[in-house]
């Protein structure tokens, strides 16, 4: 190190209060206890969703039939179930898809007894009622068992990321950082998944991957945020645990909402152009951006307050381990 | 000490900080921020070649009509051409161009609905030349890429079903009973060498599945050890133990592990094979017949729309009948004739074994003569049946047939307008002749083959013999209308989001913005060119993929200059710069790591279309830490590098 630098470190520390980019000196912490609450509260709700009411399973999961068809003028799902109803579907779910033209038809799994063709047979009945300007848009089977071991190997990928994520913040911050990670990263899929069964949203197959590009997302924040306050212990020193993370957050924000924005504004693209296919998936995205944004701030950086993180964790123990107490000014 | 350390934080800081930022020596500002200029022409190299091969993607393909030989070999004859595009141009379809690609006829033509209705035209002028059920008649989308860029590799995205249309299956084999049924075969093979060599044991046999057994009870444990003796030799297959059930002395014999699950390749080889032969019948350019884990296979069909058709061809069997070739003085009305390899044989019209007693066919090298041969597996009763007829036949020949249900396509009247019609008609045919050497028990061999014929041979005898059944667990099917409406969504949500992050960037980052841009453009390519050169398959979730890489690749640029703006406030432009880039480069190798460990995890886990934005997500980060790394460092090199400035326009 050169004696400029050091010149340049003693003007940093004096002049931290203003920053160039947003003249930013919010004080992050102040508002910790409150954030603690709110993200109680709303991970507890989320869980007694999630155990009361329950995800709805979309097809994917859930095994069962899916038929979307297109007639040639607006028809009335009513219509269609009540049609279909006579000629011996029960339990039919029939509703509008995108445009009044649509028609999605679900059928259950155990409705009809070899599911393998009943889609064949739905389109067959319409186009015999209907005539024969009912064009098939896409029909789904999905058996059972297949569903079922999904829904397996979904969770065991989360917590398959969830740990192997751990492993690595592990291996290149500290203890601490890997806890307050992964609290950000439970919180956020948590949340994620209690606002599919607030909002009827179904989970299927690609929604689960946006769960999964969540915990990607969040992560990425997280890491971000946590170097800056590793970075930041390591340089400062007479400022308090709390002091230092504030200021770590202050100079990371500019970047944190930047990129939540860009992020944010492609998802709504995807959101309006992409197309029902993907509709859920751009819901599911944008919801854990936001809250992915907000648990990287307040979440990560709480648990480190809570775990009590000081500037030793961050120190290469070895070396300094004899000179630790000299610190302190 | 306390007070030097307190002020001078350098130089009690850990070396994982001076690495950070003050590594750098300071020098003046001419010759920070230069890349020698081998980084350039690398950076430069890798732009040149994404371009290259994201290039074939410009090239819209076109629609056409395929058309190839059923039969051994997939040429088509020039007259056959010449008959298909009379019959285009006979309709008014002129087809743009007409060729021969990989000994395939290609037609080409303007439009979708030009293309489907030269294939009606096409197949009804076949079928009246009767040549209809020779060739296959597929829609296809025919390459435009100039041929120079397809000799260096280059090649368009495949699109996935949910972009092209089609019809998907996932079929699940039966496992349990292919594996029961080989048991079984075993527990006769047991009891036929219990009979031969006169040795003593308690009935019934115990054959279970859970854990994959054979339990033999006997007499005394004198039975026991010559029971083990006689079967330790003969049945490999099995791991033994000498133990107790009941109080009697008993033989457990447990089936390896290696052969269960060679058991289990066995079953889903032999139904791919079978499933590929069936799948050609349906006249589609690129079927995908894939094993899928452990006893799942998938099947795509792009294009094919009635998947009602597609079950049935899939549902097929074939089978194999084992006969006697008739000798002179058989009474004729007990004889079938057939032709094998250019001569009529007479076949005996009793049946030796069928198919469902095959259990294996495999075609090998002899180790005494290394000649090609196939070695074919009964089960205990085939075994007992082809004894009792081969013991006293020695120096007769005998045969194999093959039989499979096939469709052949005809056209009918109906009100006026032409419908195809498939109807189901029973192919048999030779395919193998051979002279009984010796009595044949339940193992033997065909000798006497070339290597190719051997190789044929088994393929045929594995997709006649008795297939582990398989059933439907999922399907579906995407019409071509909302493929096409896919497609559209999908770019149109990539050029707006680009659009608009673009122009975010150029607002607020001004001229490093602009570097920032270049970058982002840089990284479609890149991530487009290696799309395209691994082969990999383009779904909707994977333009979702793409769209999502293109909000937060601009994340680690955004790290770089939040950055920069910051270290302005006390170092010059240039050393801001260098530190820049030199500290966020940790945050961002950090981050974007980890979002790798999810792409991964998520590509082990998923199928089909979360496959498919594994993918692009994971191809995404890569090129994207090229681009913020090399490509947007380069650019503001090459602005800023060298030169004595005072202002940065960021």
């Amino acid at each position: 190190m050169s004696e400029s630098d050091l010149d340049v470190d003693r003007r940093n520390v004096e002049k931290r209060q203003t920053f160039w980019e947003f003249e930013l000196a919010i004080d992050f912490m102040r508002w910790r206890k409150v954030a603690a609450w709110t993200s109680g509260v709303a991970v507890v709700a989320s869980i007694l969703l999630l155990v009361f009411k329950g995800l709805s399973f979309g097809l994917d999961f859930t095994g069962g039939t899916l038929v979307e068809v297109q007639f040639p003028d607006a028809v009335d799902p009513q219509d269609i179930r009540v049609e279909l109803q006579d000629l011996g579907y029960e339990n039919l779910v029939v509703q509008n898809f995108g445009t009044p033209r649509d028609i999605l038809i679900r059928v259950p799994p155990d409705v009809v007894g070899d599911t393998a063709t009943v889609g064949d047979d739905l389109l067959q009945q319409l186009r015999s009622v209907y005539g024969g300007d009912v064009t098939l848009r896409r029909s789904e089977f999905v058996g059972p068992t297949v569903g079922e071991e999904l829904r397996e190997q979904g969770g065991l990928a989360m917590l398959a990321a969830l740990v192997l994520v751990m492993i690595y913040i592990l291996f290149r911050f500290s203890g601490k950082f890997a806890i307050g990670a992964v609290v950000a990263l439970a919180h956020d899929v948590i949340i994620v998944m209690g606002a599919f069964v607030l909002f009827q949203w179904s989970f299927d197959l690609p929604s689960l991957a946006a769960v999964l590009a969540v915990i990607g997302y969040s992560l990425n924040d997280t890491i971000v945020i946590s170097d800056r306050i590793r970075e930041e212990f390591r340089r400062l020193r007479r400022e308090t645990p709390l002091e230092v993370l504030n200021i770590a957050l202050n100079k990371t924000f500019g970047r944190t909402l930047v990129t939540s924005l860009t992020t944010i504004l492609v998802l709504a693209v995807l959101f309006i152009f992409g197309g029902q296919t993907v509709e859920g998936f751009s819901e599911a995205l944008i919801v854990g951006v936001l809250v992915g944004t907000y648990s990287s701030i307040y979440v990560a950086a709480n648990t480190l307050v809570a775990l009590g993180i000081s500037r030793e964790d961050l120190l290469v123990p070895v070396k300094e381990g004899a000179d630790q107490e000299g610190i302190e000014p | 000490m306390a007070r030097s350390r307190g002020s001078s934080p350098g130089a009690g800081a850990p070396p994982g900080l001076v690495t950070l930022g003050g590594a750098r020596p300071r020098t003046n500002a001419s010759n920070l921020n230069v890349f020698p200029l081998w980084r350039y022409i690398v950076v430069l190299v890798v732009v040149l070649l994404g371009c290259l091969y994201a290039a074939p993607n410009l090239y819209p393909p076109d629609y056409a009509v395929q058309i190839s030989g059923r039969g051994e070999s997939p040429a088509v004859p020039e007259h056959v051409v010449e008959l298909a595009e009379r019959a285009a141009v006979s309709a008014g379809l002129e087809p743009t161009r007409v060729g021969i690609e990989n000994r395939q006829a290609v037609l080409r033509f303007r439009d979708n609905e030009t293309q489907i209705r030269a294939q009606e035209i096409i197949r009804q002028h076949f079928v009246a030349e009767g040549i209809g059920d020779d060739y296959i008649i597929a829609l296809n989308l025919a390459s435009t890429t100039p041929a120079w860029l397809e000799g260096i590799g280059g090649a368009r995205m495949n699109y996935g079903l949910d972009l092209s249309g089609g019809v998907h299956f996932l079929l699940e084999v039966d496992m349990e009973t292919a594996v029961r049924d080989r048991l079984n075969g075993f527990e006769e093979e047991v009891r036929t060498v219990f009979r031969n060599e006169r040795l003593r044991y308690l009935r019934p046999i115990d054959t279970r599945l859970e854990p994959p057994e054979i339990r033999i009870r006997f007499r005394d444990e004198a039975d026991r050890d010559s029971g083990r003796l006689a079967l330790a030799d003969r049945v490999r297959e099995f791991d033994l133990t000498s133990d107790s059930i009941d109080g009697d002395p008993a033989l457990i014999m447990r089936l390896r592990a290696d052969v269960v699950s060679e058991i289990e390749d066995y079953a889903i080889s032999q139904n791919l094979i079978s499933l590929r032969n069936r799948v050609n019948e349906l006249g589609v350019s690129e079927p995908l017949v894939q094993r899928m884990g452990r006893s799942r296979i998938v099947i795509d069909l792009p294009g094919i729309q009635d998947s009602s058709r597609a079950k049935d061809i899939i549902g097929r069997v074939a089978n194999l009948e084992f006969r006697l070739v008739a000798s002179a003085d058989h009474p004729r009305s007990e004889v079938e004739t057939f032709p094998y390899q250019g001569r009529d044989v007479d076949l005996q019209r009793s049946v030796i074994a069928t198919g469902d007693r095959v259990g294996n066919a495999t075609s090998s090298m002899d180790p005494e003569t290394s000649m090609p041969q196939v070695n074919i597996t009964l089960d205990g009763r085939g075994g007992e049946s082809m004894h009792a007829a081969t013991r006293h036949n020695i120096g007769r020949q005998m045969a194999i047939l093959f039989r499979e249900t096939l469709t052949r396509s005809s056209y009918e009247e109906v009100d006026g307008e032409m419908v195809l019609r498939q109807i189901p008609y029973e192919e048999q045919r030779l395919i193998s002749v051979a002279t009984i050497q010796a009595a044949l028990g339940n193992r033997f061999r065909i000798t006497g083959l070339s290597h190719n014929e051997a190789r044929d041979l088994a393929l045929l005898l594995r997709a006649g013999a008795l297939a582990a059944p398989m059933y439907i667990v999922e399907e579906r099917t995407v019409g071509a209308s909302l493929g096409e409406q896919n497609i559209r969504a999908g770019f149109t949500s990539v050029a707006i989001g680009f659009a608009l992050v673009m122009t975010f960037m150029m607002v607020y980052y001004k001229l490093f913005g602009l570097a920032a841009n270049i970058a982002l453009a840089v990284n479609l390519v890149l991530l487009i060119a290696v799309m395209s050169l691994l082969g990999a398959t383009l779904t909707l979730p994977g333009i979702a993929g793409i769209v999502l890489t293109v909000g937060m690749a601009v994340d680690a640029n955004v790290l770089i200059f939040s950055r920069i703006r910051e270290e302005l406030q006390y170092r010059s432009p240039q050393a801001a710069i260098s530190a820049g880039f030199d500290r966020a480069f940790v945050a961002i190798l950090d981050a974007n790591i980890t979002t790798l460990i999810v792409a991964v995890i998520l590509y082990a886990i998923g199928s089909g279309p979360v496959r498919g934005f594994a993918v692009t997500l994971s191809i995404g980060i890569c090129t994207s830490l090229f681009a913020a790394l090399m490509v947007t460092r380069a650019l503001v090199n090459l602005m800023y590098g060298g030169r004595n400035i005072r202002q940065l326009a960021i």
